[in-house]
């Protein structure tokens, strides 16, 4: 990319452009992070189906990554993000998220230890400035090679048979959240047990050059094993289902945030099994400390609620009719067959088997009607297929 | 047994100040001093064979009453030499303005705006006496329990209770700059020009700067025996006052090592629990309390990778750009400024013309240049004291700005480069004063901050303006002398209420820690 260009470009195309553009019929896609992505390629239940009966391809090309690399490469993982990086072992990946001074989630992302002291840190967000800031007293080196480095995640039942039919011998032998590396007609492709379906799948990484030669090799070997390549929508329903959040939806990225009390700390999304108060030093510590001792202000909840009619954008009430808090994703499952939410609700509310009652507006034939749906908070991701964590990975 | 034991990095005034009321309360406190001698940049040192110098600050003018008298500095030796110093604004003409507090005579100076400059003495002295309370203790908080909010009701209503006109005028001019307000104030370009040199004086800023009033009346809160804007010179240069201020130290309990060198301040779980020292020895003690800057204190000793990332950026943020430079010289002779009588060498001598050439001067320092013609603050303290050169010879002592930290062409060739721009200049006031030079010594912001271990040169230990300033300095965390590291508090001048040879920010620290006790 030529830096002094670059803003005469309106929106750039992935690695995978070519073939995309060619398969996306509806031709609707959005812009994520200056890059455009299909939100579907024909139909978003045929690609949903696709990724929970078969195989999903979806182009993570846009998907940050910073290569982190140097002396202090661990020391300087560890002070910015909340959990112990020094267990992560390499050809490891660990979900991971990072805050400000005051505790508030800045994203979240995934951090993949690849060679010994190489690592890898994916988000959604752009994070290179906050990573400077971070590197402020660390002999590292800092790369953003999201541009350089394209990738397809790979997801659903069917998905370990593909790779392996693509030639990715012994891939049904890689754990969740392992690294293994294949020679691709010459070059390195990185594989990962990675992704954001909550289900059997993959995500594959390659030099962007080799991008369409991937893709079609791919493609080829998914030929009979059902492959579709899919858009942001249908991701988005298997990301609700599996109960991940999302930066932007489920929580105000705190580098974005204006207004006070917007944001959320990883504790308010319900991801304390992240912070790990063992370390001396990480940013985000000593607020989080304060945070733990006083309490939270708001807790994250799943639920699961009465009909069928999504619940999104709804208001959360408790039986006082009072507001408790709002709902950030919802869907109707159609894996899980229930009616589930995401939702951000003021403490103390939003413990298992709380009943609670959202206020759902739909819509039938242009009318609009109002519902107070029974809304129950429950423990887990709403689908967590066995498939999932077995190793080695289950042939369909 | 609880462990009282308080190290202190740096034995500068401020450090020494601290040192002497930890001691008084009970603590076991050690300093230490990396120079050969206590002082930091309050010191007197030799500069050639049989001169000695004041190498930094060179005049005592803010010095806490309640400091000196609290810790009996004179019973400890400090005098002295001359409390009542006379500015002396030169002309190159021998029109010289003659200034003492409100009272200013000679030079360009007409009557009208001489009655002004008493009105505007009284108003900038009323405006500094709002700054005069708030030093007294730590910052408020902005945000907090109530007591911190009772900080702020106390600031509120000291600016309140000035009355309708003067808050107005307070709250109109406190963010602006000198210039501004001379320029409505008076005619006399000479005043002027002697008034803003106090508004500039140890910063990067120029007259026309925002924060230059703010600059002034800081230096306005101090006094030399009660008398306000008053300017004294120390028996033995100003390493007096830190002799006297070590002595009541040590007459208090507490240990000075000097020669001692702290490689780094250790770090251990999250906690300060001691320092290293260079020759790799280890002192723990409960609590470490740095004198020095911010900036050394957080990258040098503690290692950024110890705070959090957006303190760390905070740090890395703090502006600490020196700007002034230290010009000795030694003299055969007293020099014979053009038109000025030989009693009036012993006042502060003022280069700094007119506000324009001030801020001409400043416009160099913008691109990292030297002033083409640097304004100067030069004292002859040989002209009251005659123990810091032979009998009969002199030495002259000189702030010069301006004098950029960031000099383009670096300051290895810079340092001749600006002896000889500032030689062209006093030649130009006081004839003939080359041929009766026998040594020189030019100390750049570059070499400050070698021999006083100050980052960035910077004599305040960071730039006084309002992002700097009171809760915010040196950053908000850590304004009220402890810091986000568990056992770590700061005591210098980077601390509220800042620089200038006062030592407020020692014994505001020394208290803070009285206060909490054994908490870290």
């Amino acid at each position: 990319m030529n830096k002094k260009e670059h803003y005469k470009t309106f929106v750039y195309p992935t690695a995978f452009h070519s073939r995309t553009s060619k398969l996306n019929q509806m031709q609707e896609s959005h812009r994520w992070k200056d890059y455009l992505v299909a939100d579907v390629y024909e139909d978003v239940a045929l690609e949903y189906f696709a990724m929970r009966n078969s195989t999903g391809v979806f182009d993570l090309c846009p998907m940050t990554k910073h290569k982190i690399t140097g002396p202090d490469a661990l020391e300087f993982l560890n002070r910015m993000l909340t959990r112990d990086v020094s267990k992560l072992k390499p050809g490891r990946v660990s979900y991971c998220v990072w805050c400000d001074d005051e505790g508030q989630v800045i994203d979240d992302g995934t951090v993949f230890h690849m060679r010994p002291g190489e690592y890898l840190l994916c988000s959604q967000e752009r994070q290179l400035d906050w990573l400077s800031i971070s590197s402020l007293g660390f002999e590292v080196t800092i790369t953003e090679p999201t541009h350089e480095l394209a990738a397809l995640a790979v997801q659903g039942p069917t998905s370990c048979a593909v790779l392996r039919k693509m030639g990715l011998n012994d891939i049904q032998n890689l754990k969740p959240f392992g690294i293994a590396w294949f020679d691709f007609q010459g070059s390195e492709l990185m594989v990962s047990r990675t992704g954001f379906t909550g289900d059997l799948g993959y995500e594959v990484w390659i030099e962007a050059p080799r991008a369409e030669a991937l893709w079609d090799a791919l493609f080829a070997a998914g030929k009979e094993h059902g492959i579709r390549p899919i858009g942001t929508h249908a991701l988005e329903m298997t990301r609700i289902e599996a109960g991940f959040i999302q930066a932007g939806v489920d929580f105000l990225p705190a580098d974005e945030a204006v207004r006070p009390g917007r944001t959320r700390s990883p504790f308010e999304l319900g991801l304390s099994w992240l912070v790990d108060f063992k370390k001396p030093n990480f940013t985000g510590r000593n607020a989080l400390l304060e945070e733990k001792e006083k309490g939270s202000r708001y807790n994250f909840a799943r639920l699961d609620i009465a009909g069928n009619k999504p619940a999104k954008d709804a208001f959360i009430y408790n039986s006082k009719k009072q507001v408790v808090g709002t709902v950030t994703s919802a869907m109707w499952s159609p894996t899980a067959k229930a009616n589930i939410a995401l939702a951000s609700l003021h403490a103390p509310w939003g413990k298992p088997g709380d009943e609670l009652y959202a206020e759902i507006y739909y819509q039938r034939e242009l009318k609009w009607s109002r519902v107070m749906a029974r809304a129950t908070v429950v423990e887990g991701a709403f689908f967590d297929p066995e498939r999932k964590k077995v190793t080695p990975a289950l042939d369909f | 047994m609880t462990d009282n034991s308080v190290i202190i990095v740096g034995g500068g005034h401020n450090g020494l100040v601290c040192a002497a009321y930890l001691a008084k309360a009970g603590r076991k406190v050690t300093v230490l001093e990396a120079a050969d001698q206590v002082g930091g940049a309050a010191v007197t040192r030799e500069f050639a064979p049989g001169y000695q110098v004041s190498a930094c600050a060179h005049l005592l003018f803010m010095l806490d009453k309640d400091i000196s008298s609290g810790l009996g500095l004179k019973k400890h030796g400090l005098k002295l030499a001359a409390a009542d110093m006379e500015t002396v604004s030169l002309s190159d003409t021998g029109e010289h303005l003659f200034l003492s507090g409100p009272e200013a005579r000679g030079g360009d100076l007409s009557a009208d705006d001489a009655a002004k400059l008493k009105q505007f003495n009284a108003r900038m002295n009323k405006f500094a006496d709002v700054l005069r309370k708030v030093y007294k203790g730590r910052p408020p908080r902005l945000v907090g329990e109530w007591q911190e909010l009772k900080g702020l009701a106390k600031l509120g209503l000291a600016v309140r209770g000035m009355g309708r006109e003067d808050m107005r005028e307070f709250l109109r001019i406190a963010g602006i700059n000198i210039y501004d307000v001379l320029q409505e104030q008076f005619d006399s370009e000479m005043l002027k020009g002697a008034v803003a040199w106090d508004a500039v004086l140890g910063g990067h800023l120029g007259p026309r700067s925002n924060n230059s009033i703010l600059n002034y009346l800081h230096k306005l809160t101090g006094d030399v025996n009660g008398k306000r804007g008053a300017m004294a010179s120390v028996r033995g240069g100003m390493g007096g006052v830190t002799a006297a201020l070590a002595k009541a130290a040590e007459a208090a309990g507490a240990e000075i090592r000097t020669s001692t060198v702290v490689s780094r301040i250790i770090v251990e779980n999250g906690t300060v629990t001691g320092v290293e020292l260079e020759n790799g020895e280890k002192l723990s003690a409960s609590k470490v309390v740095s004198n020095a800057d911010p900036r050394t204190t957080f990258m040098d000793l503690v290692g950024l990778k110890h705070l959090e990332a957006g303190v760390a950026l905070q740090v890395r943020n703090i502006r600490s750009r020196g700007s002034v430079a230290k010009l000795h010289l030694a003299l055969d002779s007293l020099p014979r400024f053009t038109g000025l009588d030989e009693k009036a060498l012993g006042g502060r001598l003022l280069i700094s013309p007119s506000v324009v050439e001030l801020e001409q001067a400043f416009d160099f320092s913008k691109y990292g240049e030297i002033s083409e013609s640097p304004m100067m603050e030069i004292t002859l303290p040989t002209v009251h004291d005659d123990s810091l050169a032979p009998g009969g010879k002199h030495v002259l002592s000189a702030l010069v700005q301006y004098a950029p930290y960031n000099l383009k062409q670096g300051w290895e060739s810079g340092r001749g480069e600006l002896l000889k721009r500032c030689m062209a200049v006093l030649e130009r006031y006081a004839p003939g004063i080359g041929a009766t030079v026998l040594h020189s010594e030019v100390l750049s912001p570059a070499d400050i901050e070698r021999e006083f271990r100050i980052a960035g040169g910077h004599w305040h230990h960071g730039e006084f303006a309002l992002d700097q300033f009171m809760m915010t300095r040196p950053m908000h965390g850590s304004a009220q002398y402890a810091t986000p590291l568990p056992g770590l508090f700061l005591c210098g001048a980077g601390a509220h209420p800042g620089g200038g040879v006062m030592g407020a920010a020692g014994r505001n620290a020394a208290n803070e820690i009285i206060a909490r006790g054994d908490a870290a």
